[in-house]
């Protein structure tokens, strides 16, 4: 019962977030040389805000919204139990623990255990918000062992626009602007592609996405 | 609040998009059966789209005052989110943007509904003009200051207090029309939007003479004098329903389709400037709200502040 309870809540509280992240954002999701189809995926995209993920979810189409995790840090996520409850039993979270000394699991087992489960994944390679002026942070190698473990798996970048300016960091009100997402065409591991060289071509592939037309 | 004027006004906007959708229907089958012709599918996503336009004003203008005053403070939402995505800013104005949204907007609307006319036809001119500023300059970014308050200044006078001359005008008081301003919407609603329809009939027709090449190609003068006149004499023909004498309607239609025009012909401007064709995606085939809106922004004032000055007694 209590159970049924907290999972009737989950889904409440998601569909409340995404509509306020539709009211505030009316994101708007372009196709790049990919289709929305139910395949598995690992959507990698830019990190400079907090709704990154949640902005990213609202505007895959439902089915496959349902099927999507987002890859969240512990040391954000678990600091208190309402964001535990969202990042856990709303959006589905796997959480992983971003510091190497303290952790007992491995990130990329963690991740690939999730896609063998048959979800897609939704990662952010930067491994922390950018709220510096460069586009993007150097990517961490977190992608690259994942793609390495599953190699099959679609890699889809995702351009996010505009989100920064809706709520930079260390503001509370959100300001309505209209965001856009760009997804660009999956990549994937050449096989005995070094690290280095995969992880600036992906992060290239990602750039490539950045609206031309932007104020 | 509905009489059967507006049941008229309504049946025959009902009666034209019938129409207009058994013509796209048999456009689809005989040159886009696979949904392939662009022209077709758009103009097919136009006439869903104006469907469901028309539905929600319908439903407004049966909820009452409120209904309408509500309708176009959401209208102004979306508009305004448009336009600010586009403009400069930095995070100094973050609180000057907060405010527009969540302050300003409301404030207008509520002087609206609330008739207070003093304050509602200088509150963005005045007192948001002269205090936005100070918001953003109490941060003290001063990098395109300039530009970047004027910019604001611009969203706020378009998308909001232009905006909220439409249901402004369910609180004019002119004798032997009481009980019927809704009509006075309807009517600026119907006549700028009709000839925005047809000036996009007559330029696709007949249309060569591009009014403002480096603006707009789809705006020609063959359009422009097609369309508003033939909305003019339409709108003419239904003066019965206004306060309007026939040769009154006359002047007050040429009036609000010109400006409809220019409001196009200015927005066109400031996309074009901007790099962009449409201000959104929220109304499939026509593009963002602003997209829509724009002509009847433009008019919406000034077919406000004639009818006042020469019908109404407050």
């Amino acid at each position: 019962m209590n159970l049924a309870l907290r999972a009737f809540a989950a889904r409440v509280t998601g569909q409340a977030i995404s509509t306020f992240a539709r009211f505030i954002t009316a994101p708007r999701a372009i196709w790049l040389g990919i289709e929305p189809v139910p395949r598995q995926r690992i959507y990698f995209a830019n990190h400079s805000s907090n709704g990154d993920f949640v902005l990213l979810w609202t505007a895959l189409p439902g089915p496959l919204r349902r099927k999507t995790r987002p890859v969240a840090a512990l040391d954000y996520w678990l600091t208190s139990p309402l964001r535990a409850f969202i990042g856990r039993e709303v959006f589905n979270a796997v959480i992983i623990d971003r510091r190497p000394d303290a952790r007992t699991e491995d990130p990329v087992t963690q991740m690939a255990a999730a896609l063998d489960m048959g979800s897609s994944l939704i990662l952010f390679p930067e491994g922390q918000r950018n709220s510096s002026n460069a586009a993007l942070l150097p990517f961490k190698s977190g992608l690259y062992h994942l793609a390495k473990a599953r190699p099959t798996v679609d890699l889809v970048p995702v351009w996010i626009a505009n989100l920064n300016r809706v709520m930079p960091k260390g503001e509370v009100i959100p300001v309505p602007l209209i965001c856009t997402l760009t997804f660009g065409a999956p990549l994937h591991l050449d096989p005995d592609e070094p690290k280095d060289t995969f992880l600036i071509r992906v992060s290239h592939a990602l750039l490539a996405l950045q609206p031309q037309a932007q104020a | 609040m509905t009489g059967p004027h507006l049941l008229w006004l309504l049946s025959g906007a009902a009666l034209i998009l019938v129409f207009a959708s058994i013509v796209g229907e048999v456009l689809r089958q005989r040159l886009s059966p696979n949904g392939d012709n662009p022209v077709i599918e758009n103009l097919n996503a136009r006439i869903n789209a104006w469907w469901v336009m028309v539905i929600f004003l319908a439903l407004a203008f049966v909820a009452g005052k409120p209904g309408v005053v509500l309708l176009f403070a959401l209208c102004s939402f979306a508009a305004l989110r448009e336009f600010l995505t586009l403009t400069a800013h930095n995070r100094a104005d973050h609180w000057s943007l907060v405010a527009c949204f969540f302050l300003i907007l409301p404030l207008q609307y509520w002087f609206v509904g609330t008739d207070w006319y003093g304050m509602y036809s200088i509150f963005i001119p005045v007192y948001a003009f002269l205090l936005l500023p100070v918001v953003s300059a109490l941060r003290g970014s001063t990098k395109d200051f300039l530009v970047r308050v004027s910019e604001s200044q611009w969203a706020l006078m378009i998308c909001i207090y232009c905006a909220s001359h439409v249901p402004a005008l369910l609180y004019l008081q002119i004798p032997g029309f009481e009980g019927r301003n809704v009509i006075l919407i309807a009517y600026l609603i119907f006549v700028v939007q009709l000839s925005d329809v047809l000036q996009y009939v007559w330029g696709k027709l007949i249309g060569r003479t591009k009014v403002a090449p480096s603006l707009s190609p789809s705006k020609t003068w063959e359009g422009l004098i097609g369309g508003t006149l033939s909305a003019t004499v339409i709108g003419t023909a239904l003066y019965w329903m206004t306060p309007f004498s026939p040769l009154e309607a006359a002047g007050m239609c040429l009036l609000i389709t010109v400006m409809g025009f220019f409001g196009g012909l200015v927005m066109s401007a400031i996309k074009r400037d901007r790099g962009i064709k449409d201000w959104g995606h929220l109304i499939a085939g026509h593009g963002g709200f602003l997209d829509r809106l724009d002509s009847v922004i433009f008019a919406a004032p000034i077919f406000f502040h004639v009818t006042r000055w020469v019908w109404s007694t407050t």
